[in-house]
């Protein structure tokens, strides 16, 4: 790198925001702390983080920032545990969020069978056992992604550089190298692969996956019904799998509206995603009763296959991993964006904590402690999903019988079940202090 | 092993202006030296604690804030037998405006080359501390690490490191204890290293233990502050700083008095 190139980089004007309608000059070579690719949910909350630590951040997105936040990009919805409100809340993105976070305040958990009622023995998380507010939020993906980019905006360190791909990477031990698809040339000591889970950096790269797939597909949308949900989110297990409606905000014509996750047989998805509005309505009604009153469904569906996904490393030279690059997991307990989010915690203090001792944000060690923090957990999580998925997957009457009262001994578990919650709220284990809602 | 900066060898040429053959030479050896799993390895691993031992005393000693990312920013620090820079580019990256200085020309030059690459500005100057002591010059912040061991004549070569401290300044020394221990691990480091590099790398008679290095540090004219140990946990391959574990490689943090002259 030449003495011209850092002068020019130095200048902070050189490498503010470029988004398109009011894209401003950025010159062909830069300099960064990081550069990330991908702007998804993961990839811009670990950009704001660092660059609300004081980090210069390139984020890299192949998406249009003005398209990405309407309804018909992603009509999902988060499931933001506790800890990850701490965080985004800690690097000034849950400010922009607002009204737009229906709080959770209680979970049932049910089983049963498709036109039968929900068994009797369930699993009832209150808040009020807790004792410390909300148990977590449901955010649609559309609102997250417009807090971030309102962050991101107050943010001088960090550039979004978009519609864009990253064409092709050089790393090596003097440093990482991005060519954008506009010609633009990055270097940073680090690049992060929050791409998703096809990453082309982690192929690149030639890091091993591991996958499983399931016999199962995802359907979401939002649907609406008459009664007020209460902040109350319904897990109800089906033989087919888990069928969930997680309280949404009211519309703006105050119409009550949940978002649904309905896992099913994968060979039988086509069928309801064919169904109009009123057949899919009736086929959800049959599946979840009239707990809500009349269910109605309008908008976008969209379906996805399930499957699990875990890289046999998060790192590489002067690379590495984090969200759904790193790990897939089955969106059964909505924990996918809130692992994403503790990689986001973990890594931006390891850089943090290494940039302030002067360290090569790309060398081994620091990479190394991301990995060694993140993998145990991640590990954790996606034993527990897959477990979970089994044994509610299941028809057999024994064991129909066994999880019942399994849920229900759960249930009388005082202290126990007050684990799970912490957990399932993200609150437990060796954690980063953005988790903690401490700044870096 | 015993991480320690191994003897370099001299060069007898100090040539001011370097051709391409040289810089790629520089370049390649840049890249060993600076490789984190080459033959500095031992080095690489103990930077974090080294820095954070530095880092930390620097703030609570100046008054700065651990939080900045630039904590160090407005000191004037000299380095001391600085190598390749594996010391100087973390405190420059911290803010300090660095001057490193060594004996060896080519460890120089690697330094340059690789400090170009990373866009940082360290004054790299062939010299000794002896000589700089001479032209009066001080620093802030004055940082001996893994050097001691090699040196002669240990009290000439502190006193002129205590004497470009600046008044109201400090001092940072690191090096291997003479123990069994520290025996032990030196053999196994000194085998490690003397595969790949020049012999001659240590020589365990000549190590200090802490009590004879404060002394020494103490007689002149400075107060030692701190004494940290640098434990390896093989396991995790990672150094944790000790208060209690002095018996291998350790830390010492001394200050000069503002009122001296």
């Amino acid at each position: 790198m030449s003495e011209a190139l850092d002068k020019r980089a130095a200048d902070g004007d050189a490498r503010r925001m470029v988004m398109s309608g009011h894209s401003r000059e950025l010159r062909a070579e830069a300099r960064f702390d990081v550069i990330l690719s991908g702007g998804g949910l993961v990839g811009m909350s670990l950009g704001v983080a660092l660059a609300d630590a004081g980090l210069q951040v390139a984020v890299i997105d192949r998406e249009d920032p003005a398209k990405v936040v309407d309804a018909p990009f992603d009509g999902r919805a988060s499931a933001i545990a506790r800890g990850s409100q701490q965080v985004l809340s800690t690097i000034g993105v849950w400010q922009h969020v607002g009204v737009d976070a229906a709080a959770i305040l209680d979970i049932r958990v049910s089983d049963g069978k498709v036109g039968r009622r929900p068994s009797r023995l369930f699993l009832h998380y209150d808040s009020a056992d807790l004792g410390e507010g909300p148990m977590g939020y449901i955010v649609e993906n559309r609102v997250l992604r417009r807090a971030l980019q309102a962050r991101a905006a107050e943010l001088p360190g960090l550039s979004l550089l978009a519609p864009l791909t990253l064409e092709s990477d050089r790393r090596s031990a003097q440093g990482a190298e991005a060519l954008l698809s506009d010609g633009r040339r990055l270097t940073a000591p680090l690049l992060v692969a929050a791409e998703g889970r096809n990453s082309p950096l982690r192929r690149r790269a030639n890091i091993p996956v591991t996958t499983w797939d399931y016999p199962q597909a995802g359907i979401v949308c939002t649907l609406y019904h008459e009664l007020d949900h209460a902040g109350t989110a319904h897990e109800h297990f089906l033989p087919s799998g888990p069928f969930a409606v997680l309280p949404l905000t009211d519309d703006e014509q105050g119409r009550h509206r949940s978002s649904l996750v309905w896992t099913e047989k994968r060979e039988l998805v086509a069928g309801f995603m064919a169904m109009d509005d009123v057949a899919f309505a009736g086929e959800l009604q049959r599946r979840f009763g009239y707990g809500l009153g009349k269910i109605t469904v309008e908008g976008h569906r969209w379906s996805y296959p399930l499957s699990l996904m875990h890289a046999a490393r998060y790192h590489d030279r002067r690379l590495v991993l984090i969200g759904d690059a790193a790990h897939q997991i089955h969106p059964i307990a909505g924990q996918g964006f809130n692992l994403g989010l503790r990689d986001v915690a973990a890594l931006a203090e390891c850089l943090v904590d290494a940039r302030r001792l002067g360290l090569d944000l790309g060398s081994p060690s620091v990479l190394e402690r991301y990995q060694s923090w993140r993998r145990f957990d991640t590990l954790a999580m996606l034993a527990a999903t897959d477990g979970i998925n089994r044994l509610f997957s299941n028809d057999l009457p024994p064991v129909r019988l066994a999880r019942d009262l399994g849920l229900a001994a759960v249930n009388r578990l005082g202290p126990a079940r007050r684990l799970f919650m912490r957990h399932a709220m993200g609150v437990v284990g060796d954690l980063p202090r953005l988790v903690r809602g401490e700044p870096l | 092993m015993a991480p320690s900066t191994p003897r370099r060898p001299r060069s007898a040429t100090a040539g001011q202006s370097i051709d391409a053959a040289e810089i790629e030479k520089f370049s390649r050896l840049a890249a060993r030296w600076w490789d984190p799993e080459g033959e500095m390895a031992p080095l690489h691993a103990m930077n974090p604690v080294r820095l954070q031992f530095l880092r930390d005393q620097a703030v609570r000693h100046f008054g700065l804030d651990e939080r900045s990312l630039a904590p160090l920013a407005g000191l004037k620090v000299l380095d001391v037998g600085c190598g390749a820079g594996l010391l100087c580019e973390p405190l420059a990256r911290m803010g300090a405006q660095v001057t490193g200085i060594d004996a060896a020309d080519e460890s120089l030059a690697v330094a340059r080359q690789h400090a170009a690459d990373s866009a940082l500005e360290i004054d790299y100057r062939h010299s000794s501390v002896e000589a700089l002591a001479e032209s009066g010059e001080t620093f802030d912040l004055v940082t001996a690490l893994e050097v001691v061991e090699h040196v002669a004549d240990v009290p000439g070569f502190l006193g002129a490191c205590c004497q470009v401290v600046r008044p109201g300044g400090a001092l940072a020394l690191s090096t291997i204890s003479r123990t069994p221990q520290a025996f032990a691990f030196a053999i196994v480091g000194a085998e490690y290293v003397m595969r790949k590099l020049p012999r001659g790398t240590h020589d365990w008679r000549k190590f200090l233990k802490p009590s004879e290095l404060a002394g020494a540090v103490r007689r002149q004219g400075l107060e030692v502050r701190e004494v940290a140990g640098m434990v390896y946990h093989p396991l995790s391959r990672e150094w944790h700083l000790s208060r209690h574990d002095l018996s291998i490689n350790y830390l010492l943090w001394a200050e000069r008095d503002p009122d001296t002259a």
